[in-house]
Formats: structure tokens, sequence, C-alpha cells
């Protein structure tokens, strides 16, 4: 290989992964052919799910490796292109790819904040981050920190934050795991997870982001054929035109059309007011427990006294009598839960969220808030994306400067592909909703509710709520999860296609985890153990660190994720929130100002962060119960927002104070010296001739 | 190394250009998201406008700045002699 020009090995890639898509398209077909001859779902499920994993396996064999520049940084010989794609499969978390486009139907244009922050802030990384890591050319991002402000305190910051934004990610993706695939084979959540683990190491245990880089090429691959290939056929189905993107205009018209309609029809209005009324109700009992839960009791009671009495009564009615009384609420805190749970009704007796009208509010005042939480959100996420240190890393791997470059344009052109792709699909999920199953009679139900009804209960409920045998739009709930999982038994394929969006939700949880624990383990590895701690620790020993490190991380991960923690979700958006307010002013600054100084840098990043945190502590109710013991179940109240900002955009408060520290406290001390400016000056031009500061 | 006025002026040119692209990059994501309300009521090929740059056209320009930012800049690279040599 050593002799290999980097053109060779390119035309070798190129080959290798054709080679593999093909195999991988026979694979899926020879699959749909023995389910045509009888194979039951589980099993192509189980199929799906060891062929991925065992694929993935053999790579991370094949490029396990004893060097560590291909330990970290594969070699630094990973083609634009192929970069790219293993960005994309970076960066696609399960998130995105199950939960997006459902986020997109829930939400509508609202949800289009994501969209737009995962999208534009590789545009932030292609004008101030990639070239110039690059051309800096280590291995981690606290590097690039610890060299650049000098000194260890800089590059702890850096561990910390690195560390802090990316064990929560991973949590989630190895959540995510766990929830696929006990989805689809049936397995138990914690034995998922942990065979999820299990996909996870062997892609990195032995390779590290050698390994990694050729799985989540190949992870890449199966992911966007998994998400295309449903759409398309659903577009061919609604729109006749197989390019659901260019398409679905004309749907969005209809479902615009549907939503008037929908909110006019008497049907859907009787359904709304009884969501009103039990609310209501729910709410007027609140006031006084101890006096409904009273009156209550005693009217299941006198019920279930009345029809035994009554020579008249069915069986069923007096067992239904029975069960009323049966079920009763043990105590008043018991029906108090009942009522409150009631109470959220309300928010069913709306009529639908236009989809493509944005910053829904009641009035002028509100709309305005929503726009600024729209535009702020963005804003987080687009920062954030550009400092998160797993995605950053992956730009060290390109062969050179110019390569780095291109292949932000191809990271973003592949993670566009499924970006532009989810609201058509949220938009035709939605007019196939409205259309066919809003009006259909309860009798025939298509197969798809009742079979991920029995998944999982909290993805989708349809109940005849007016008894009128007609499925009116306020009797579905749809959890925003199944948008994607059902989307190929709506487009009507065969099963087969749905274990394939398995997998391709599988690859895309597993290929983020792995970069995030390989951030996590060089971290430790590389920053704390050899930079800090041992610095003339042999290669050998450097790579035993890092692989049992690696191991130590996973396993904690797990752990934590098989505990199915609360508010994974925040956490994840928030990890974004941190990152950008940590990282971005001091990367972006060491690059484009020569004047950032150590303490600008180190007390920029604590400040960035900790305003950050000790917003979300006052507004988010998970964390202000953690730290100021108030209720969870207390509301957010409007003044102990600034600016109405919600906590989940609370870097745009971190990310101009990181930057106003940074600047302010670089004037008051010293310049940095010389080596720092010729570091700098190293690192703006792709090539110095005869430049000092490059020998290393 | 000293670097020279060719140097400092390839530098000039980068920060120009990333200047304008940044200023792009603002517009079609900030500018039009705060007026959404308002383009929502141009029609184009039956999407509301404001939706249509939020789930696509804000993308496609994302990608188009990041690709010619990569090729102005490799040019430029050449054209002042800070290429990399190829390996």
């Amino acid at each position: 290989m050593a002799t290999q020009t980097q053109s060779q090995f390119k035309q070798q890639l190129k080959k290798y992964y054709s080679v593999y898509t093909g195999g991988f398209v026979g694979f899926v077909i020879l699959l749909a052919i023995a389910e045509q001859m009888g194979l039951t779902p589980k099993y192509i499920g189980y199929a799906f799910l060891f062929a991925t994993i065992s694929l993935y396996a053999v790579i991370g064999i094949m490029s396990r490796t004893a060097d560590v520049a291909e330990y970290y940084v594969a070699g630094r010989r990973v083609p634009a292109f192929f970069n790219g794609m293993a960005t994309g499969a970076d960066w696609m978390s399960a998130a995105s790819f199950i939960g997006m486009a459902g986020g997109l139907y829930i939400q509508g244009y609202d949800g289009l904040a994501f969209i737009l922050g995962w999208t534009g802030g590789y545009v932030l990384v292609a004008l101030f981050l990639a070239p110039y890591l690059r051309k800096f050319g280590q291995f981690t991002i606290p590097d690039f920190l610890g060299e650049r402000y000098g000194g260890n305190i800089v590059r702890s910051v850096g561990v910390f934050a690195a560390i802090l934004c990316s064990f929560t990610y991973v949590v989630a993706q190895i959540y995510g795991v766990g929830l696929i695939t006990s989805r689809f084979t049936g397995i138990e959540f914690g034995v998922g997870v942990f065979v999820g683990l299990g996909g996870i190491l062997v892609c990195s245990f032995l390779g590290g982001m050698r390994a990694v880089t050729w799985t989540q090429v190949a992870q890449y691959v199966i992911l966007i054929i998994a998400y295309l290939l449903p759409v398309v056929w659903l577009s061919m189905q609604i729109t006749n035109f197989p390019i659901p993107q260019l398409s679905y205009g004309y749907a969005l018209q209809k479902v615009t059309e549907r939503e008037k309609a929908i909110t006019v029809d008497p049907k859907e209005i009787e359904v709304r007011t009884i969501f009103k009324d039990k609310a209501a109700a729910a709410d007027a009992k609140l006031k006084d427990p101890a006096a409904a839960y009273a009156a209550d009791k005693a009217a299941v009671d006198k019920r279930l006294a009345d029809v035994k009495q009554d020579k008249k009564a069915t069986p069923e009615v007096v067992a239904a009598a029975e069960k009323s009384v049966a079920s009763f609420p043990k105590d008043v805190d018991e029906a108090k839960k009942q009522w409150a749970k009631d109470k959220g009704l309300a928010a069913r007796a709306v009529p639908p969220r236009p989809h493509a009208e944005a910053f829904v509010g009641k009035d002028d005042a509100a709309r305005n808030t929503a726009r600024l939480n729209f535009l702020a959100l963005v804003f987080c996420l687009m920062v954030g994306t550009a400092a998160l240190p797993h995605i950053l890393m992956r730009y060290y791997t390109t062969p050179s400067v110019k390569e780095a470059r291109d292949s932000v344009g191809w990271s973003l052109f592949f993670i566009f592909l499924l970006y532009f792709t989810a609201p058509a699909l949220a938009v035709l999920v939605k007019f196939d909703v409205y259309t066919h199953l809003v009006g259909s009679s309860f009798a025939d139900l298509p197969r798809w509710i009742a079979s991920w009804a029995a998944v999982d209960p909290t993805l989708v409920s349809v109940k005849d709520i007016n008894g009128d045998g007609i499925v009116q739009l306020a009797e579905i709930v749809l959890g925003q999860d199944i948008i994607v999982l059902a989307t190929p038994e709506i487009a009507g394929l065969p099963y087969v296609v749905s274990g394939l969006v398995a997998a391709g939700g599988l690859a895309a949880a597993l290929s983020t985890a792995d970069g995030l624990l390989l951030t996590i383990a060089n971290a430790l590895s590389h920053d704390v153990y050899y930079k800090m701690l041992d610095p003339h620790a042999s290669t050998q020993r450097r790579l035993t660190v890092a692989k049992v490190l690696l191991l130590v991380v996973a396993a904690i991960a797990a752990t934590v994720a098989a505990q199915k923690p609360a508010d994974i979700l925040f956490l994840v958006s928030a990890a974004f929130s941190l990152a950008a307010a940590g990282f971005f002013p001091a990367l972006t600054l060491g690059i484009f100002w020569k004047r950032a100084n150590k303490w600008g840098a180190i007390l920029g990043m604590v400040a960035g962060v900790g305003i950050t945190f000790y917003y979300m502590t006052l507004s988010q109710p998970w964390l202000r119960e953690l730290f100021y013991g108030i209720a969870r179940s207390a509301p957010v109240k409007p003044e102990d927002l600034w600016f109405g900002i919600s906590p989940i955009s609370a870097g745009i408060f971190g990310i101009p104070l990181g930057f106003a520290v940074i600047i302010i406290v670089s004037l008051l001390t010293a310049a940095p010296d010389k080596k720092v400016q010729e570091l700098i000056e190293h690192v703006r031009y792709p090539h110095l001739k005869g430049t000092a500061a490059r020998a290393k | 190394m000293q670097l020279t006025e060719r140097h400092r002026e390839y530098w000039r040119k980068n920060v120009r250009l990333t200047a304008i692209l940044l200023a792009i990059w603002f517009v079609v994501t900030y500018v039009v998201g705060f007026y959404a309300r308002e383009l929502n009521a141009i029609s184009v090929f039956g999407w509301p406008l404001g939706f249509y740059m939020g789930a696509q056209g804000s993308l496609i320009i994302y990608v188009v700045i990041i690709f010619y930012y990569a090729n102005y800049m490799n040019k430029l690279d050449i054209e002042y002699g800070v290429a990399e040599e190829d390996k």
C-alpha cells in the first residue's frame, strides 16, 4: 500500500465501493425474493441486523492498524469525495434519519430550523476552520487549542468541553441503536443496546479513525439508499414523478387545501370539542381535587349499586360498572395524575397547524417570539455544527488543504441529499394521511397502524372518539418516529424495504456513535495521557491506552443509555449550544486574529460555556429542579426567560460573550510570542516555502 | 520566514472572499428567515417562497458557496505560489 500513489488509491476505493454498493443492492433483492417465498418479517429484520453488522466488522478488522497516524487520522490520505461521505454518515445521527421528517411533519415550517442549522453550519466549517485545521495537521481539536494558545490549561478546557458535548450525544446514539434493534427484531431494549455496542466497537476498536472512516463510507451508502428508496416510491404514487424534491410543491398545495377543509369540518369540530370539554372538566377538578375525588368516587359507586338493582341491566353493563369501580384511582394523588393527563388533551382540541406557515402564534407578539426563537435556534445549530469536535476532526484526515476544502463541499452535498428529502417526505406523508386516512372507515384502517401500535403505542394511535366510525384528523396521534418507519408500508412496499430502513437507521446511529466515541477516547488518550501525563510514551503504549479508553468510554455510555435517561433529546440539543459557545470563538479567533492570547481563550471559553449553561439552569425545567429544587412540573414563566429565548438556544448568549471576553482579555494582557505568530502564518498558507514553524 | 507583500495580498483576498460569502450566507439564512411570513405570499411552482427557501433554496446556496470557495482558493493558491506540492 505504501508504494501506491494517491490517485491509484482513489481508483481502488472507487472500485471497492462500487462493488460493495452493487453487492448490497443484490443482497436486498435476494431478501425481497426470499420474502415472496415466505420469509417472515422477523427473520428479515435479523438478516439485515446481522448482515450489516458483520459487514462493518469485516471492514473494521481489515482496517486494523498499529500506526499512530493511521489510528488517529486514517493516515491522512482519505480523498475529499470519500471523506465527504464519511462526514455525512458521521454527521447524520439516528435523530436525523428517523426523527427529522417526523419533526417536520409535526412542526411544519418551524421544524426547518434543524434543516437550515444542520446544513448552513458547514459554510462556517468551510470558511473558517477546515482548511486551517488541516494545515495545522495534528490529531485532535484540543491539540490545536493547546498549540495555538500554549499551555495545558487551554488544552484541558478543550478536553473538558469536547467530552461534555460528545458524551451526551453518544449516549443518545446508543439509545437510538437499542430502540431500532428492539423495534425490528423484537429483542429487548437492554439487549439491543449491547448488540449495538458490539456493532460500534467492531468498527473502531482495532483500527481507530482508519476503520471508522471506511465503515462510515459503507454506512453512508446504506443509509442514503434506505432513506431515498421509499420516498421516491411514495412520490411516484402521489405525484407520478420519481424526484420527490421537485414535485412535492403540488402535494403541499393539496395539504394546505385539506387543512382549511379540516379546520371547518363539523365532525372534526365535534371531536375537538370533546377533547376541549374533557380538558376543561379535568382542569376544574384539579382546582379542588379532594372534593372532586369524593364526588367522582360516589358517582361510580352509585352507578354500580344502581345497575345491580336494575333487573333489566345486561351482564355487560354490570361488568362495565364493576370495572370502573375497580379501576378508579386509589387516592387523590393518582386521580390528580389522571386529570393532569386529561388536561393535556387541550393540545388536541386545536385545528391542524398550517404546514407552510412560518412562526405560528395567536398575536403579533407571540409570532415575533416564535421568529426570534427560530432564528436563534438556527444560529446555535449552525455555530454548534462548526464546533463539534467529531466533525472537525474529520478534516485532519484529507491528504491536503486543497482536498480539505473540497471535502467540506462533498460533506455538505451528501448531507444535503438527505436533508432536502426530509421536508418532501413530511409533506408526502401528510398528503397521504390527510387525503386517504382521514375520512376512511375504522373498519378498514391500513395495516401499518395496528402493527406499529403493537410495537410501541406512543408511535401511533387512532381511536374513534366521537363514535361515528369515520377517522377524523383529531382522532389520529402520530409520534415523531413513525413517519420514516411507516413510509415503506404507506407506499405499499414489501416488508424488506422496512428492514432496509431499519438498517439505514442503524447505520446512521452506529456511524455517529463511532465518530463520537473516538473523539472522546482520543481526547483522553492523546491530549490527557500523551500530551499531559506521559509525553515519552512509546507508540505501542499510546495505542494500547487509546484502545482501553475506547472500551471504557463505550461501556459507560452504553450503561447510561440502558437506563433510558429522561430528557435525552434536550441534552443533545444542549450539546450544540455548549460546543458553539465553548469552541467556536477560540478556534476562529485563533486563526483570524493574531493578537488572541492564552488568557483570553481560557476565560472566553469558560465564560461562553458558563453563561450558556447558567441560562439553561434558569430556563429548563429538568435542570432547574436539579440546581434550584424548583419542581419540574412548575411552568417556566416568561419573566424567567431572557428575551423569551428557549433553553435549547442558550448559545445565543454564550457565543457573543465568548468572542467579547477573548477580545477584551487578550487586549488587556500581553500579545502572544513570536512562535505563536509563526504558527498562525503557517496555518494560513497551504504552503510557505522554507517555514521554520513547519518542522514537527 | 518573513512574509512578502504578495503573501499579505493573498491573505487579504482570502479574507475579502470569506467576508463576501459570509454575507451571502447571512442573507439567505437570517434575512430570508426573518421575512419568511412575507415571502410565503409569493408562490413558486406550488411552494410558498419562504417555506421553499428554508426547505431547499438556502441549502442549495450553501452547497454552491462552499464549492465556489474551494475552487477560488485552490486557484488562488497556485496564482500566489502557496499551493502544496503534489504528492
